[in-house]
């Protein structure tokens, strides 16, 4: 083959502009390899059109153009860094400081939360208890209730206890509902009585005197109104009221006999 | 770094390579699409889209059918004939077809940049009309053979050995 006829037919400087058909390029491609004359010249040609070309740039190395490229390419580079920084700080600090924002007020609303909560719970145990107080004054109107159509009854009978002796500034009062065989002593005029003793109460019959146990009272100190509802079915004509040792006595202490009273038959 | 291997570095997305290929060849490619586009800006926009389009079809380039400059300069002309051909550019830009290269280099006041620019504003000085239309067509048209005999009314051979005169007178005076 003639090389130097090739290459001054025209064909490589067509082959370096585009100008050929595939088969040719193929063509090209494979002399170049075979022939170093050719290669040499393909470059030469191609050297020079690339410094034709370039003598019509309006711009001459640009940078800008590469780094705006290989930002679109998402590929790294610090200048380009450099240039997104400003933005990428803004939205990284604003994102940083919401999630601080947000974190605190978590743990505000938590806090607040906790604090609603036991303040629930407290009101809850307030709740209880006024109910149980509720349910206590329910208890205790009932028993003013009682009391009081105890008192309305015609049929109760009225009996002062006077205070006796040493005693002479207590009192009592029995209230005695002769139809249901109950009592109710009312023993606000009594003191509390010391430790390890209880006040008995008496059923007393006077010809002979005979005195009937009608019980202690134990709960006396912690009972508000004082009142108490007592079992008799005896055929009382007076009541007595003594302080005896805790668990009571057969027969009356007569020396701490503190209020007693007449059943007025009349 | 030979050129076979910046290639093939660059057809596997290897930053560096790319980087070296833009230094290369960019400076030629924002001449040949001024010259199609006549505008910096609409220059600059496609530029950015040539090397966009290059890097992810890196992998389509074969050494076996043409050289890589080649590649990127058909990838460059037509990018910037497409873009003349939007309806937008149309609007602000007539009758482009009548310039030719050399109008830009012998407007050019700044030219003596380079000797090289200097070697080129001498040869294109020297140049017949018949010549700067053949290197018009063919580099920075990218105007096949048959289309440049075609549009010049000049036979094939003619095209052939006349652009092969005119290279080398320009090899001549910039490469010595």
């Amino acid at each position: 083959m003639d090389i130097k006829a090739y290459i001054e037919s025209g064909i490589l400087e067509l082959y370096v502009a585009g100008a050929l058909s595939e088969k040719e390029n193929k063509e090209v491609y494979n002399l170049m390899l075979q022939y170093p004359e050719i290669l040499q010249e393909v470059l030469d040609i191609e050297a020079a059109v690339i410094k034709l070309t370039a003598s019509v740039s309006p711009v001459k190395n640009n940078e800008k153009t590469l780094q705006a490229i290989k930002s679109h390419l998402d590929l790294k580079d610090k200048n380009v860094k450099v240039v997104k920084m400003p933005r990428y700080n803004w939205v990284t600090y604003t994102g940083w400081a919401a999630s601080v924002l947000l974190t605190i007020g978590l743990f505000w609303t938590l806090k607040q939360n906790n604090k609603l909560e036991s303040e629930i719970q407290i009101a809850n145990t307030q709740q209880q208890l006024l109910e149980t107080q509720i349910a206590n004054s329910k208890n205790s109107l009932e028993e003013a209730n009682t009391l009081i159509s105890v008192l309305r009854d015609n049929n109760i009978t009225k009996v002062p206890l006077t205070g006796q002796g040493n005693f002479s500034n207590t009192y009592a009062n029995v209230y005695w509902d002769k139809e249901s065989n109950r009592i109710f002593l009312d023993a606000q005029g009594l003191p509390e009585p010391p430790e390890g003793k209880v006040y008995q109460v008496w059923s007393l019959t006077l010809n002979p005197l005979t005195p009937t146990s009608l019980g202690t009272i134990d709960n006396f100190i912690s009972d508000n109104n004082k009142i108490f509802e007592i079992e008799n079915s005896n055929n009382s004509e007076a009541f007595g009221i003594t302080l005896e040792p805790a668990g009571g006595s057969e027969t009356p202490t007569m020396e701490f006999l503190y209020t007693l009273g007449v059943v007025n038959l009349g | 770094m030979n050129l076979d291997t910046l290639i093939e570095k660059f057809k596997q997305k290897d930053e560096k390579a790319f980087e070296k290929l833009y230094h290369m060849y960019s400076e030629s490619m924002q001449g040949v699409i001024f010259n199609i586009v006549r505008d910096i800006d609409i220059a600059e926009e496609v530029m950015q889209d040539v090397f966009i389009k290059a890097w992810h079809n890196a992998d389509s380039y074969s050494s076996e059918k043409g050289r890589f400059f080649t590649w990127i300069l058909n990838i460059a002309r037509h990018a910037a004939i497409d873009k003349t051909r939007s309806k937008a550019f149309k609007k602000s830009k007539q009758n482009l077809n009548a310039n030719f290269f050399v109008d830009i280099l012998e407007t050019k006041d700044n030219l003596d940049r380079s000797t090289d620019a200097i070697g080129i504003k001498a040869f294109v000085k020297k140049l017949g009309e018949q010549c700067k239309a053949v290197l018009e067509l063919l580099y920075f048209k990218g105007y096949t053979q048959v289309e440049a005999s075609e549009t010049l009314n000049m036979p094939l051979g003619t095209i052939k050995t006349r652009n092969r005169n005119c290279i080398q007178e320009l090899r001549n005076m910039v490469l010595k």
